[in-house]
């Protein structure tokens, strides 16, 4: 293997005898084992009667489904796992999203779960399904979906309202219908930019539905299951009158052998993942991006001990040496400007024989960690190396200093070169991510690749603690100008109050269960995530940009 | 020595052999060679080789061969044209050296009636019989039915009543026709509790002649020997004095040159024995011999080919310590012992412990019905016959072998059976002491191996992953169903589910627990539940060949995705075994009662009726007559009847 880096292993100073370091895996271990059980909820879907009925029909579940497609005993990267934590949906939100290998290609595996609503067209569902059409578009790999959806939600409106009732809601309560449907503008989008799109048809596939595989290159439909019409037997006698069936409506035969709507022709469902191999398969795959150019070598530190890294209490500092070294390839890290803008580590190593740029915080961002950062960006591109950003920060620095030396200007020439950089970006939350600093280091908005999230790691505005007391503080100066007395007992509630609330809201589980991420891992998958993310980016060129837009200097 | 060059007009192990032997004396070796073997190792063993484009049995092409290479000598091997009269006359008329006894003797031997005559005529006592097919009241029954011409049990058949008689001497004339192109039959008393017994015999041309002690191959399927070895448990020094002079005796009159062997029939319980036959050739039991005398009979045989004196008498041949010899088959002992064809996917013999192994196939060679289906004979020579057998189980146990069914299982069980340890070896062991036809496995055991098997294809399937090689196996961040394989074995399926855990180790769906040691793409090494497995595998598309601690487990892999339309046909008879339809007794439309014989198959020179399993009408006939069909192919197929008309 060529580029091979000869940088030197770190040496971790982490203490893992240390109370703290026990404390703080404790606290991890708990965390996940609520991750755990959440996501035993997201696998039972529909509930367990649900279930029954499809094994009734000798219909599979979804994971079932999936697991049949992919190529034994490779790994499946799931996908916002957690979608709808909190909400009143399931959680999974009704539809599971994910890469997987099949035919030794990478793909995009969109699947409904049929015991969820029916597979209906919930919210969650819709983000999903958007972010499953991103991730096949910008990292350039086939689009599979397992369609079996029961239409729009008709039932319930504009409902991913937390079920404490916490009105978060305003998103959805601005969702038309005028401006829904854009999932079709981007499977059709796909076809043209050379992704291919596969869709096998598990059940009904009716009205907007109906255009899943109206805007796929091949449908595979299954004998006496798949159903697709823009209209049903009831709709169809509402509006013309017409008496009938489904199966002559939108049967698979019928497509198969009138319409023409399907290419493939399965006997049952494992016969359609069968013809769904064979289809990917036969896609003539090439992967534009060059394979590992150095030797996949395993850590040197132990990747268990991530979980005793970062303390729940995200105060706490961590070095994010020490996270570095528990990922990368033989924990090799070759760091750039080491003595400068020490809060912002920027370096080099490579993750599964892959070549990575780095830049982890640790802590809050100078306006020469900003600079650092901004220029170590531009090297990345100039070599066409992808960029890993490890976040645990809680934004730019602030204060009349720093104003003097100027932390906006810096920050913007950060956030300059981190927009136009056009190397993949993959960001891991791993601590705190507040504030400007979230965009900085590349946050879900800055349209990179993929976005993971630590299970004690949070992310918000700023910390609950500092929005409760510049709450509090306003209070006071409204108090103090208008001259009346300043209620210290009821300020300390309503403080305690923010900051409960905004803590809750900052939680990882939070952000996942909105979707705004991809999702929660285990500390210790972190290498694997990544390995997987690196291989997957390569289906594209990796091609950086010489281009910027005017760097405040 | 008078020649320097040999040819073997032979193939497979015994044509391995004789070169062996033949390249320590310094003799440059010919090999002729058919299509079927174009491949083979002794061919590749010999210093030259000339292709036949007829048969093994085309005494004219070997002459022209020998002519063409230069080889002043013909070593037959055993069967083919080893006792061949014309053979043998042709080629000393053609002023070679035929490596084997007098054309003459030959002829007298082959015949064996007259041979028999000769052995009474030389104070041997023989069976009471009779060529008059009329006399069997006379002999009894049980008697037995032989061919004249016959030997290995072709046109052999055990006959318990008057009733069968004249069913089974028609049987034995037709085969008897069909093998030797003589269908000349004759009656012989059957003794019930018998062993095998044959007098290795050595002669020059100059009257020198000594006999080399026993064999006993009693144990037997199919008439056919499996298991042989010397000295016999049941033969004693009285006894061996008493039928090495019998044989000598025989071989005197004869005035027998080359290696012979004198065969015997011992009445285990009274001790009395019986001439059989005398084989003009060298046997494929042979090595037991060596082992136990240090005596090379191939040597002795090219020596003695060559005019030397034997240069030893009687007193000089010592015995020493046991040996065993089995002979591995390609056939299915759980199905009649019917030769089995296929590739070899596996034919690794142990390295440990010590054994000879005269073979003459190796992994890859494809088992064909063109030929005796023996894959190779194991020797074990050891100080004592207990340990010989012991040893030889674990060679047998030890070796990995697998593509084709082979009848190693079933030998090793022999060897192991207390009966067999106790020298209890009659004719009717295989009966009488039933072992075990197939490799017992307990569920448990098969559990195990079929887990073995799963870990290492899952193993597989990570290595030549194109994409995310470095990913953990089956790696998962959600709820995904477990990694999994699927195996058929004898039709039962066994399904090993697991999940890879985050240390590597691997969970299964019942909680027990498993590390892989090594994988490598032949091989793994692997703990489960705290057993340590070092299997060696081999694969070829489905099949799966698993080597444990008591042998080899084919497991076929299903697959996970079956093809559409693909139904087995109801009312369907199917080839047992591969061979060829010598018979159509029935044609579409024809209607047939249960237990009708419908088609007559010969495999190995054997007929085997396919006898209808239920009532019905024929509606699809797939062969015809004289056609080669493969073992499980379609024949007909009879349609049953929904009952009602007669």
């Amino acid at each position: 293997m060529q580029n091979q880096l000869l940088a030197p292993p770190i040496q971790s100073k982490l203490d893992t005898r240390s109370a703290a370091f026990e404390e703080n895996r404790n606290a991890m271990l708990e965390k996940l084992e609520e991750i755990e059980n959440l996501l035993d909820e997201a696998e039972a879907g529909g509930g367990p009667a649900s279930h029954e009925r499809l094994a009734k029909r000798g219909k599979l579940p979804v994971r079932e489904r999936i697991a049949l497609a992919l190529d034994p005993d490779s790994p499946f990267l799931e996908i916002s796992s957690l979608a709808g934590y909190n909400s009143s949906y399931a959680v999974g939100g009704g539809a599971v999203l994910g890469i997987g290998v099949i035919a030794g290609i990478e793909c995009v595996i969109f699947a409904n779960d049929p015991t969820v609503l029916g597979g209906a067209l919930t919210p969650y569902v819709g983000k999903k399904w958007m972010r499953a059409l991103e991730i096949a578009r910008d990292n350039g790999i086939p689009y599979v979906s397992f369609v079996e959806s029961a239409g729009a939600d008709l039932r319930r409106r504009g409902s991913s309202e937390k079920k404490d009732g916490n009105a978060t809601a305003g998103a959805a309560r601005i969702d038309h219908f005028a401006e829904t449907g854009r999932f079709f503008y981007e499977m059709i989008e796909l076809s043209k930019l050379e992704i291919p799109t596969v869709c096998v048809v598990f059940g009904s596939s009716t009205a907007g539905g109906a255009y899943q595989p109206g805007m796929s290159d091949y449908n595979i439909m299954i004998r006496e299951q798949s159903k697709v019409f823009l209209a049903g037997p009831p709709l169809v006698k509402m509006a013309t009158g017409e008496e009938s069936d489904d199966e002559t409506l939108g049967g698979a035969q019928m497509h198969s052998e009138i319409s023409g709507l399907g290419e493939y022709f399965a006997e049952d469902e494992r016969d359609a993942l069968r013809l769904c191999r064979e289809v990917v398969s036969h896609l003539n795959w090439r992967k534009a991006g060059p394979g590992p150019t150095a030797a996949a070598a395993p850590p040197l530190l132990d990747p268990e001990e991530l979980l005793g890294i970062v303390s729940p209490d995200l105060k706490r500092p961590v070095d994010v040496r020490d996270v570095i070294g528990r990922i990368v390839d033989g924990s090799r890290f070759e760091e750039f400007k080491p003595r400068y803008g020490r809060t912002l580590i920027c370096g080099w190593a490579s993750i599964d024989g892959y070549p990575i740029g780095i830049l982890g915080n640790n802590g809050v961002i100078y306006p020469e960690s900003a600079e650092k950062a901004a220029h170590f960006v531009q090297l990345c591109n100039q070599i066409d190396v992808p960029l890993l950003f490890l976040q645990n920060l809680t934004g730019f620095i602030v204060g009349r200093e720093f104003e003097h030396a100027g932390i906006i200007k810096k920050g913007s020439q950060m956030l300059n070169a981190v927009t136009n950089s056009t190397v993949p970006h993959i960001t891991v939350i791993f601590g705190a991510s507040y504030g400007a600093g979230t965009y900085a280091m590349s946050g879900r908005a800055f349209n990179n690749r993929f976005t993971f999230i630590w299970p004690t790691a949070k992310i918000a505005v700023m910390g609950g603690k500092q929005i409760a007391g510049v709450m509090s503080l306003v209070r006071r100066g409204q108090a103090a100008r208008k001259g009346e007395p300043f209620d210290e007992e009821a300020d300390a509630m309503i403080r305690a109050a923010v900051e409960a609330a905004q803590e809750k809201g900052s939680v990882a589980l939070e952000a996942s269960g909105a979707i705004s991420d991809d999702g929660i891992i285990d500390p210790r998958d972190t290498r694997t995530v990544l390995g997987i993310c690196l291989s997957v980016v390569r289906n594209k060129p990796i091609e950086g940009t010489d281009g910027y837009g005017v760097f405040r200097l | 020595m008078s020649f320097n060059t040999l040819l073997i007009a032979n193939r497979g192990e015994i044509a391995r052999r004789v070169i062996r032997t033949a390249h320590e004396m310094g003799i440059r070796c010919v090999a002729v060679y058919t299509d079927a073997d174009v491949d083979a190792g002794f061919v590749a063993d010999a210093d030259e080789s000339v292709r036949l484009s007829t048969s093994y049995l085309d005494g004219k092409a070997i002459l022209k061969a020998a002519r063409l290479t230069g080889a002043q000598a013909i070593h037959p091997g055993y069967g083919f044209l080893a006792e061949n009269a014309a053979f043998a006359t042709d080629v000393e008329a053609a002023g070679l050296t035929w490596v084997g006894p007098t054309p003459e003797t030959i002829a007298k031997m082959g015949d064996k009636l007259e041979a028999k005559a000769l052995a009474e005529a030389a104070g041997v006592p023989v069976l009471p019989g009779s060529i008059d097919t009329q006399h069997a009241d006379k002999i009894g029954y049980p008697l037995l039915v032989k061919a004249a011409a016959g030997g290995g049990g072709k046109g052999m058949r055990v006959v318990a009543s008057a009733a069968e008689l004249d069913d089974a001497i028609a049987a034995a004339k037709r085969e008897a026709a069909h093998g030797f192109g003589d269908d000349r039959v004759f009656l012989e008393r059957y003794v019930a509790r018998a062993r095998h017994i044959e007098i290795q015999i050595l002669g020059d041309a100059h009257g020198g002649l000594v006999h080399l002690g026993e064999r006993e191959c009693s144990i037997q399927r199919r008439h056919q020997k499996i298991v042989e070895e010397s000295p016999s448990p049941r033969v004693d020094a009285t006894l061996r004095e008493a039928m090495g002079q019998a044989a000598t005796r025989l071989a005197g009159a004869l005035a027998y040159r080359s290696a012979g062997t004198v065969e015997f029939l011992l009445d285990d319980e009274t001790g009395e024995f019986y001439f059989l036959e005398v084989n003009t050739r060298l046997q494929v039991e042979h090595p037991v011999t060596e082992a136990v005398t240090g005596i090379d009979l191939v040597r002795e045989q090219l020596r003695i080919a060559a005019g030397e004196k034997l240069g030893y008498g009687q007193d000089a041949i010592q015995f020493h310590g046991a040996a065993i010899e089995v002979r591995l088959y390609a056939e299915d002992p759980a199905n009649q012992f019917l030769p089995a064809i296929g590739t070899l996917i596996a034919f690794e013999p142990a390295t440990s412990p010590l054994a000879r192994w005269d073979s003459g196939v190796e992994a890859g060679t494809t088992v064909t019905t063109d030929f005796d289906p023996m894959l190779a004979k194991v020797i074990v020579h050891a100080e004592t016959r207990h340990e010989a057998a012991g040893r030889l189980a674990l060679v047998l146990e030890s070796s990995h072998i697998g593509g084709v069914v082979t009848n190693r299982d079933f030998l090793a069980a022999v060897l192991r059976t207390p009966e067999f340890l106790a020298g209890d070896t009659t004719t009717d062991f295989i009966e009488r002491v039933a072992p075990p036809r197939t490799l017992a496995l307990s569920a448990e055991e098969l559990e195990q191996l079929a887990r073995v098997a799963a870990l290492f294809l899952q193993g597989a399937n990570r290595a030549n992953a194109p994409v995310w090689g470095s990913a953990p196996s089956g790696w998962r961040n959600g709820r995904m169903p477990l990694q999994s394989s699927v195996f058929v074995w004898h039709e039962e399926k066994i399904t090993v589910a697991y999940r890879t855990l985050r240390d590597g180790s691997f969970r299964f769906a019942d909680a027990s627990q498993a590390r892989v040691h090594l994988w490598k793409p032949d091989s793994i090494d692997v703990e489960i539940t705290g057993r340590r497995f070092r299997s060696r595998i081999s694969r070829l598309g489905d099949s799966l060949i698993v080597h444990g601690p008591r042998g080899d487990v084919t497991l076929r892999i299903q697959p996970r995705f079956e093809l559409p339309g693909e139904e087995e046909v109801s009312g369907g008879l199917v080839a047992p075994m591969p061979g060829k339809v010598i018979e159509l007794r029935v044609s579409i439309g024809d209607r047939v009662r249960a237990g009708d014989t419908l088609i007559l198959l010969e495999a190995m020179k054997m007929e085997h009726p396919m006898n209808a399993t239920e009532d019905g009408v024929v509606t699809e006939v797939l062969v015809s007559q004289g056609e080669q069909v493969e073992n499980g192919a379609l024949l007909l197929v009879v349609e049953p009847e929904d009952g009602g008309d007669s």
